[in-house]
């Protein structure tokens, strides 16, 4: 009853949603890697992202790559307000501590969100050079799909080689590797934690941009799950690698993808499930993940 | 070179230092012995501000630098060797070592001082492209130090460089103390080895549970009955 045609269409699809939680799941993986914090705030920026480009586009009629680069700052913004006012004072405090923290940002930028635009569901199109369909055989893409496939791999060999060969990068390493003496270097550890946050912000802004033209509606808690998503994709992967979070998003966009395509309809509303059960599979057959280093953690 | 005035530190609510006055003078290679959780390694975070000071005061070369942060007293040259080494495990012995020079711009000088690191510890050459988490004990710790001669140390901060090693490792890590000395490198050395830290230092400070209970000349101390009685397993 399938056709190898419609098994590539979802394929595709995979692809695509795949490439957006690569994005998100690089900027998880950063913050991660230096702080040890599951940050659940993180999806939540990238609505806030969101919501500031559908607010400079339909009220300003701002051009859409005026409005992105403002989205990106504002996100960059709310990200850094987050670690200066709710992680860096808890930072001594335990990974539990801040993982609650983040909790309750989420929430509060989730709220404050339904506040200030109501919880509805709101259209959110894209301008047409950027939703324009490409249709080859039963698979189909649009320039944004590319641009958004493309742009994650730029942006892993960018941040790659940014960590492997400059000072920042050897910093954040340092810091990841072990925190006090990276201290006892002279490195200063809230800059390091201000730029991986910069960045990651700022790839949350972009995805969730790439998300909302994928979805074409946006609503005040859209970031949240896909944001869980993105942040199983790391940890699949090998938290801490940055190659490990893109391949992680990839695996967990197809496996969302063939799953919702290919399964009878009564079980596909059951598709995140099934996105969580895969997690808990792969971490009991390997607990670091899948480009993890064996060690994991801290040492 | 470095003066602590009436230093208090504590834990949440347990004082783990109390009223510590020590002074070190240039060229010196200082002492602090002690038992374990006598505060010694407390008063070494103190001084590179991993941990803050409750109250008193630490003078480095007549500034006060108690509340100065961890990058600055680093920049300003103390360098701090940590207890139980706290090498980058995951990272080459070469970028552990270009880590050490992280703050220091001038390239020459980090040539300089990588030629000084690898001509005190030759090993450390041979292996520049392995992983430090690799490495033995003893190795480690000489990574450890070489680390922190990267970083152009004007005083340095040692918290217990023998813990863990066999004697002969321990003798070539001294060995090698003392050729940093002869160099004019200040030196605050932290041992629970009382008999070996005491032999190559000038003057030691003793410790006990947070307090500075006897200070000297470290060849009287030596010579002391209740010290040896006390910390050199008596005679």
């Amino acid at each position: 009853m399938f056709t190898f045609e419609y098994f590539l269409s979802q394929l595709v699809n995979g692809l695509k949603l795949g490439s957006v939680y690569a994005m998100v799941a690089i900027g998880y993986s950063m913050v991660y890697g230096i702080l040890r914090l599951i940050n659940f705030a993180h999806g939540d920026i990238m609505t806030v992202g969101v919501y500031t480009i559908l607010v400079l586009t339909t009220a300003f009629g701002m051009p859409l790559w005026i409005t992105v680069l403002i989205s990106i700052i504002i996100s960059v913004l709310v990200g850094l307000t987050a670690e200066r006012v709710a992680y860096r004072p808890l930072r001594d405090a335990g990974e539990e501590t801040t993982l609650i923290s983040s909790l309750a940002v989420s929430i509060l930028i989730q709220n404050l969100l339904v506040m200030i635009f109501s919880p509805q569901r709101v259209a959110f199109h894209l301008p047409e050079y950027l939703s324009k369909l490409y249709t080859f055989g039963t698979v189909r893409l649009s320039t944004i799909n590319i641009i958004t496939f493309i742009s994650v791999f730029v942006i892993l060999i960018l941040l790659s080689y940014m960590i492997k060969y400059t000072r920042i990068g050897m910093a954040m390493r340092a810091c990841s590797d072990n925190m006090n003496a990276a201290k006892l270097m002279g490195i200063n550890i809230n800059t390091v934690v201000v730029v991986a946050f910069i960045i990651g912000s700022g790839l949350a802004a972009l995805s969730g941009l790439m998300l909302a033209g994928e979805y074409k509606t946006i609503d005040p808690l859209m970031g949240f799950v896909p944001g869980l998503k993105a942040f199983s994709a790391a940890v699949l992967g090998g938290i801490g690698s940055l190659s490990g979070a893109v391949l992680g998003g990839f695996i967990l966009g197809v496996a969302e993808m063939l799953f919702a395509g290919l399964m009878p309809t009564e079980i596909t509303p059951y598709r995140d499930a099934f996105v969580f059960l895969l997690l808990i599979l792969v971490l009991l057959i390997k607990p670091n993940g899948i480009l993890g280093s064996s060690d994991g953690g801290r040492s | 070179m470095l003066k602590i005035n009436n230093l208090c530190v504590k834990y949440d609510t347990i004082r783990a230092v109390h009223d510590v006055s020590i002074k070190i003078n240039d060229g010196e290679l200082v002492a602090m012995i002690g038992a374990n959780g006598a505060g010694k390694s407390t008063i070494l975070k103190t001084i590179s501000r991993i941990i803050k000071a409750e109250s008193g005061s630490i003078f480095f070369n007549g500034k006060d630098i108690t509340k100065s942060t961890s990058h600055e007293i680093v920049a300003m040259g103390i360098i701090h060797v940590p207890e139980g080494r706290q090498i980058f495990t995951k990272m080459t012995i070469e970028e552990n070592l270009k880590l050490g020079a992280f703050l220091e711009n001038n390239k020459s000088k980090i040539n300089e001082n990588f030629e000084k690191a690898i001509s005190l510890f030759p090993l450390l050459e041979e292996r520049l492209k392995q992983i430090a988490g690799t490495l033995s004990g003893g190795e480690q710790q000489m990574l450890a130090i070489g680390r922190a001669l990267m970083g152009s140390p004007k005083l340095l901060l040692l918290d217990e460089p023998s813990m863990g090693l066999s004697p002969l490792m321990t003798q070539q890590v001294f060995d090698a103390l003392l050729q940093l000395k002869k160099e004019g490198i200040t030196m605050l050395l932290v041992e629970q080895n009382a008999y070996d830290a005491m032999e190559i230092s000038d003057r030691t400070y003793i410790l006990e549970t947070g307090k500075i209970t006897m200070s000297g000349n470290s060849k009287e101390l030596i010579e002391d009955p209740n010290i040896k009685a006390a910390y050199l397993g008596g005679e």
